[in-house]
């Protein structure tokens, strides 16, 4: 038997009424394994206005590049105080911030490594079918090797990359429209 | 590791692009570069388990969350979740949320001028069982004006997010009730091409699920993406 997908429709600028219940801003726990990062930053439309009714919902992989999930049967270990989801609401001006720990590197396809990086799920009023991206750290070695970035053209990847201030706080904005620094979005 | 099946890609037609002029926030919230073609990683065939321990009594019935019962006619909703393959999806979790019988949110920002419900919250979740059924008991939620066009009126509806085996098939969405005129006017519903796709969004009356004296009852079932047969060759 083959069905077809249900159509997606947007979230509305209600949602908060049915999914606030589940915000996670902070994903670690004191005893999550791994190095903290601190990542923030602005929903932004065409015109340059801030979006104060999306919400970012993100999902990685855990220190040591491993899922919380029965499809990674790799040979590493599971960390019981981190499952990698987060629900991260904006704020009336459309900023967001949340904590979470650096992920290992992740298998990509046909042998291939994929440098750390978090999946990011973007919904909002307007969208009628979620956004997704993701977010790789700027200056990390492996982001030259990895296989999606090199799909991404050149001038368009720095969207991608969350950039540490002199605090080692990373800003990460998402641009959902734009002639120069929109987000790339991926086609899933 | 050996490569394992990603998702099916959308049957054409039946999902929305992302700029649809007739709902206006499109205009300025729709990227306007290409998307690059995401090959399916093992970071995208997990995703998060959020089960039944999340759950609390009461979270499916939604005129049972407070001290008296909400205004409106109650509803019995029930359907079954499946995948694009038939086959049942199991233990995911199904949040929904809508207005009230006068078509009111419960929300800081709706300004619509209809009376709220002390007894209304409007926001139910609950898990699908084993063969992926899911329950709901609510209220049927009233039409409301929306500012997107001149006598803009949203048709009745209830949404829905459902995350389903990987992050692939995370959903969000919205059911319809049969026989309601505003459907051929909202650009929302109207947003894919595909007819039969758009009439898969409205619930069917069940006389069946209807209990005699107390509420009507609709079915409405949902259909995640399915896995491919073998891995994508690149």
């Amino acid at each position: 038997m083959t069905l077809t997908a249900t159509t997606s429709h947007t979230v509305g600028p209600y949602y908060h009424i049915g999914l606030t219940w589940l915000n996670r801003e902070d994903l670690t726990q004191a005893e999550t394994l791994g190095e903290r990062v601190a990542i923030s930053g602005q929903v932004v439309d065409g015109n340059g206005d801030f979006v104060n009714d999306a919400m970012l919902e993100i999902w990685q992989a855990n220190a040591a590049g491993k899922y919380d999930h029965p499809e990674d049967d790799q040979a590493k270990a599971l960390d019981p105080n981190f499952q990698g989801f987060g629900r991260v609401p904006v704020d009336g001006e459309g900023r967001f911030r949340f904590t979470t720990i650096k992920p290992g590197s992740v298998p990509g396809l046909q042998g291939s490594t994929q440098a750390p990086h978090l999946v990011v799920l973007v919904f909002a009023r307007g969208l009628v079918k979620h956004l997704l991206t993701r977010i790789y750290f700027d200056g990390e070695p492996a982001n030259a090797a990895d296989p999606l970035l090199a799909c991404v053209p050149e001038e368009r990847r720095a969207t991608l990359l969350a950039k540490a201030d002199a605090a080692g706080h990373y800003q990460w904005n998402v641009i959902l429209q734009g002639t120069d620094a929109e987000t790339v979005f991926f086609d899933y | 590791m050996t490569d394992k099946p990603g998702y099916r890609r959308p049957q054409p037609g039946t999902q929305p692009d992302y700029l649809h002029p007739a709902y206006k926030s499109t205009n300025t919230r729709s990227p306007s570069k290409p998307l690059v073609f995401l090959p399916h990683s093992l970071s995208e065939i997990t995703g998060p388990t959020i089960g039944a321990d999340y759950l609390q009594d009461k979270d499916n019935d939604l005129t049972a969350q407070h001290a008296g019962e909400p205004q409106g006619e109650r509803i019995i909703i029930h359907g079954r979740v499946l995948d694009e393959n038939g086959l049942p999806v199991p233990g995911i979790l199904v949040e929904i949320w809508q207005a009230n019988a006068a078509g009111r949110y419960n929300h800081e920002r709706d300004l619509h001028d209809a009376p709220l419900d002390p007894n209304f919250t409007g926001t139910g979740r609950t898990v699908t069982d084993a063969d992926g059924w899911y329950q709901f008991q609510t209220i049927k939620p009233g039409a409301y004006p929306w500012g997107n066009h001149h006598n803009a009126w949203r048709p009745a509806h209830i949404h829905f997010s459902l995350f389903g085996p990987s992050i692939l098939t995370r959903l969000v969405t919205q059911m319809y009730f049969p026989g309601d005129p505003l459907l051929a006017y909202d650009p929302i519903y109207n947003c894919v091409p595909d007819t039969s796709a758009k009439e898969r969004l409205i619930a069917s009356f069940d006389l069946e699920k209807t209990i005699p004296s107390y509420a009507l009852g609709y079915r409405w079932d949902i259909v995640l993406r399915g896995r491919d047969a073998t891995p994508m060759e690149k």
